[in-house]
C-alpha cells in the first residue's frame, strides 16, 4: 500500500498545478480545467484520507465534490458560450470590461 | 377617574391623517386630500364631544389613559401616558374647534397654491402634536409635543420654500423657541433631578414639599419652566420671531401663530401653576413680561403697513395680556382670554387671509382700501372679530375676558397699580390701531382691485368663528354685573381660584374707565384715518416702531454678529487642520489601493492565493 503521506502529496503536487495553470492561463476554457484539476486534488485528498481512517465520509464527500463539480461545469461552460458570442473571446485580458 | 376611555384616540386620528397625506397624498385628487386633512380634525372634534357627555358625568373630571412605559432609566421610568382635565378639555375643543374650521376654510384658500397635500399633511401633524402637547399627562410627553409643534411651526413658516426669505423666517422663528426651549429642558431636568419623576400629578401634589415655598430652588424652576414658555408664546424678550413667522400661509398663521401653538406657553405656566405659585418672584416675572410685551407689541402694531405684521404684534399683544393674568394668579382669566382669543383672531387671520386673497396677495393695507363694500361678508366679519379684540363693551366676547384680566391685574393680591395702568394703556392702543387696520383696509377709495370673490367655503368659517366670538363671552360675565361664571367653574377642578385683595376700588368705575378708552381709541382712529386719506409716512420713530422696537438690530449686534465671528474664526482652527490632515491621508490612501483594480482576473485571483497563504501561515503558527 502506497503511505498515506505520498498519497496527499500527489494530492497538494496536483492542487498546486491546477493553481499555477488558474494564474497563468489566460484563456478562459483552461482555467476552468484547472479549477476541475484542484477540485479532483481535493477530492483526492478525501478519498486518501477515508482510506487511512477506514471511513466511508471520504468516498461520500467525493461524490459530492463530483456532483458539484459536474454542476459548475454545466454552469461555467454555459457562460462561456454566452460570453463567446457577446465579446467574441475567451481571452480574460481581454474581458476586463467592468472596470471603470 | 375612568380609565376605560380611549382618549389616544384624539391626538391619533389627526396623525392618521398626515400618514395618510404624507405617503399617499400625490396619488389623491384635490377633494380626497381636503377630505381627509379635515375629516381627521372634524372626526377628532366629535370624539372630544362625544368625551365630553362622560366627562361632564364624571365628578373627578379627569380620564386618563396609558398607552406604554416609554423609557426606563434607572428609577426614572415615564410612560407614554395621557389624561384629560378640564384645562386640558378646553384646549382640546379650541384645538380641534378652531382647528377644524381652519383647515375648511383652507381648502379653498390654498386651492391655487402647489404643495396642496404636503400642506394638509403638515397642518395635521401639528394637530396631533398639538393635541400630544396639552394631552400628556408627563412632562416628558408635553416636551415630546412641545418640539413637535416647533417642528410643524418651522416646516409651515418655510411652506412657500422657493423664497429664500421666507426660510429665513421658519429658522429664525425655530431658533428664537429653540432658546427658551433649551431652558425648558433644563427645567425638567432640574425636575427629575428633585421629584425623580416627571408626572405633573405628582409634582403638583408634591411641590412644597419637595421645592418649598420661596427658595431658590423653586424660583428656578419656575423660571426656567418660564423661558421655555416665553419663547413659544412669543413674549418679552423672544418676542422677534412672530412677526416674520407671518411669511407662512394665512391659515397657518391662523391655527398655528395666533390660536394654538403660540398658547401654549400660557397653557404650560397654567399646567405647572403649582410650581408657580411657590415663588412669589417668578409670578411676579410673569406678570412684568406681560404687562411689558403687551405694551411694547401694541406700540409696534400701530405702526405697521402690512396686515398680517399687525396681527402678528396684537398676538404678541393679546398672549401678553393672558400671561399678565397668569402672573397675578388669575388662571382661569387667562384661560378664558386664550379661548375668546383664539376665537377673534383666528377670525381675524382668516378674515385677513381672503382679503390678501382677493387683492391677488397684496399686504400692504395702505394699498387696500374701500372693500367694505366689494367683500361685505368680509368686512362685516373682520369687524366683529376687530370689536372683540378691542374689546368693545357687551357686544364682544373680547371685552369679558380682557376685562376680566384688567381687573385682577389690580383686584388680585399679586396685582398693583402698574400693572393695571400698563393693562389699561394697552387697551387703547388696542382699539387704536384695530380700528386703524379697519378703516385703512375697508374705507376710503379704493386701491386694488377685487379679482376674487371668496366663496363659501372661505366665509362659513368666518361667519362660525364671528358667532362664537360674540356669544363666547357670554359664558363668564363679570361677576358685579351677572352670576354668571360657567367657564371659571368648570376650571376650578383644575386651576386655583384668584385670591382677590380685602380692600378694594369700585370695580363698575374701573371698568367704566376701561371701556371708554377703548371706545376712545376707536373714535381716535375714527379721527386720524377716516376722516382724512391714510397715507403711509416713513421717520425714524416710526421705522423703530415698525421694526418692533428695534429688537432685531439689538440681538444682531449682540448675539448674531459675535456668535458668526467666532464660528468663522474658528472655521480652520488647530483640531479642524488635524481632521482635514487625516481625511486627505486617507484620501491618497484610497487613491493608492484603487490602483489594485486593474481588471485583470489573474491579478485578482493571485491576490486571493496569497491572501490564502498568509491566512494558512497564520493558522498553522
Amino acid at each position: 500500500m502506497i503511505p498515506y503521506e505520498i498519497q496527499i502529496l500527489v494530492a497538494a503536487f496536483l492542487f498546486a498545478i491546477g493553481l499555477i495553470g488558474l494564474l497563468t492561463r489566460r484563456n478562459l476554457i483552461f482555467m476552468l480545467m484547472s479549477v476541475e484539476i484542484m477540485m479532483n486534488a481535493g477530492a483526492f485528498a478525501f478519498v486518501a484520507s477515508g482510506a487511512r481512517w477506514t471511513q466511508a465520509d471520504g468516498q461520500v464527500m467525493f461524490l459530492f465534490v463530483l456532483t458539484v463539480a459536474a454542476a459548475e461545469v454545466a454552469v461555467a461552460l454555459a457562460l462561456l458560450i454566452l460570453m463567446h458570442k457577446h465579446f467574441k473571446t475567451v481571452d480574460t485580458n481581454q474581458l476586463n470590461s467592468l472596470k471603470n | 377617574m375612568n380609565m376605560t376611555q380611549p382618549i389616544w384616540i384624539l391626538p391619533a386620528l389627526p396623525f392618521v391623517g398626515f400618514l395618510v397625506l404624507a405617503l399617499a397624498g400625490r396619488y389623491l385628487p384635490k377633494k380626497g386630500i381636503a377630505a381627509t386633512g379635515i375629516g381627521a380634525i372634524a372626526l377628532s372634534f366629535l370624539y372630544a364631544l362625544y368625551l365630553g357627555t362622560a366627562f361632564l358625568s364624571d365628578p373627578a373630571h379627569r380620564m386618563e389613559f396609558t398607552l406604554w412605559e416609554w423609557i426606563r432609566i434607572d428609577s426614572f421610568v415615564p410612560s407614554l401616558s395621557l389624561s384629560i382635565d378640564s384645562l386640558t378639555y378646553i384646549f382640546i375643543l379650541v384645538i380641534t374647534g378652531v382647528g377644524g374650521l381652519i383647515h375648511w376654510y383652507s381648502a379653498e384658500y390654498m386651492a391655487e397654491e402647489e404643495g396642496y397635500a404636503r400642506f394638509f399633511a403638515y397642518m395635521n401633524l401639528f394637530v396631533g402634536f398639538m393635541l400630544t402637547l396639552v394631552m400628556a399627562s408627563n412632562l416628558l410627553v408635553l416636551y415630546l409635543g412641545w418640539e413637535g409643534v416647533g417642528l410643524c411651526s418651522y416646516l409651515l413658516i418655510g411652506f412657500f420654500y422657493r423664497d429664500p426669505a421666507n426660510n429665513y423666517a421658519a429658522r429664525k422663528a425655530f431658533i428664537v423657541t429653540r432658546i427658551g426651549d433649551t431652558a425648558l429642558l433644563i427645567g425638567l431636568l432640574l425636575l427629575i433631578r428633585e421629584f425623580g419623576t416627571l408626572d405633573i400629578q405628582t409634582i403638583s401634589n408634591n411641590a412644597t414639599s419637595v421645592l418649598g415655598a420661596n427658595t431658590a430652588l423653586a424660583t428656578a424652576v419656575a423660571l426656567l419652566l418660564l423661558g421655555g414658555a416665553v419663547g413659544k408664546s412669543a413674549q418679552l424678550p423672544l418676542q422677534v420671531w412672530l412677526p416674520d413667522a407671518m411669511a407662512g400661509p394665512s391659515p397657518v398663521s391662523a391655527l398655528i401663530h395666533a390660536a394654538t401653538m403660540v398658547t401654549a406657553g400660557v397653557y404650560l405656566v397654567a399646567r405647572t401653576h403649582a410650581l408657580f405659585i411657590l415663588s412669589p418672584l417668578a409670578m411676579q416675572t410673569v406678570a412684568i413680561i406681560g404687562a411689558l410685551t403687551l405694551l411694547i407689541a401694541a406700540i409696534s402694531a400701530l405702526f405697521q403697513y402690512d396686515i398680517k405684521r399687525v396681527l402678528a404684534y396684537s398676538t404678541i399683544s393679546q398672549i401678553g395680556y393672558m400671561f399678565l393674568a397668569l402672573g397675578v394668579g388669575a388662571w382661569s382669566a387667562a384661560i378664558f382670554h386664550f379661548v375668546i382669543h383664539a376665537f377673534f383672531k383666528a377670525l381675524l387671520f382668516l378674515a385677513a387671509g381672503a382679503v390678501i386673497l382677493a387683492l391677488h396677495h397684496e399686504q400692504n393695507m395702505f394699498k387696500m382700501g374701500g372693500l367694505y363694500k366689494k367683500l361685505p361678508t368680509i368686512f362685516w366679519t373682520f369687524l366683529i372679530g376687530s370689536l372683540s379684540l378691542a374689546a368693545l363693551p357687551f357686544i364682544s366676547g373680547g371685552f369679558f375676558s380682557k376685562d376680566s384680566i384688567i381687573w385682577y391685574a389690580l383686584a388680585s393680591t399679586n396685582g398693583n397699580i402698574l400693572l393695571w395702568t400698563l393693562a389699561t394703556v394697552g387697551a387703547f392702543i388696542t382699539s387704536l390701531y384695530t380700528f386703524r387696520m379697519i378703516f385703512i383696509t375697508f374705507f376710503g377709495t379704493e386701491k386694488t382691485h377685487v379679482h376674487y370673490i371668496p366663496g363659501k367655503t372661505m366665509t362659513i368659517p368666518l361667519i362660525v368663528l364671528a358667532i362664537l366670538t360674540t356669544f363666547g363671552g357670554y359664558i363668564e360675565l363679570p361677576h358685579n354685573i351677572a352670576h354668571v361664571q360657567l367657564f371659571s367653574e368648570f376650571l376650578s377642578a383644575s386651576l386655583p381660584a384668584v385670591s382677590i385683595k380685602s380692600t378694594l376700588p369700585p370695580e363698575g368705575i374701573l371698568q367704566l374707565v376701561v371701556a371708554i378708552l377703548s371706545l376712545a381709541g376707536i373714535g381716535l382712529a375714527y379721527q386720524l384715518y377716516y376722516k382724512t386719506e391714510p397715507t403711509y409716512k416713513t421717520s425714524p420713530v416710526r421705522q423703530f416702531f415698525l421694526q418692533g422696537w428695534n429688537f432685531d438690530k439689538l440681538y444682531d449686534t449682540l448675539f448674531v454678529r459675535p456668535f458668526v465671528w467666532v464660528s468663522k474664526t474658528n472655521a480652520s482652527d488647530a483640531i479642524d487642520e488635524v481632521f482635514d490632515y487625516v481625511g486627505l491621508q486617507l484620501k491618497k490612501l484610497g487613491n493608492t489601493l484603487a490602483m489594485s483594480i486593474n481588471g485583470q482576473i489573474n491579478w485578482y485571483l493571485a491576490s486571493m492565493v496569497i491572501g490564502f497563504i498568509i491566512l494558512i501561515v497564520f493558522m498553522i503558527w
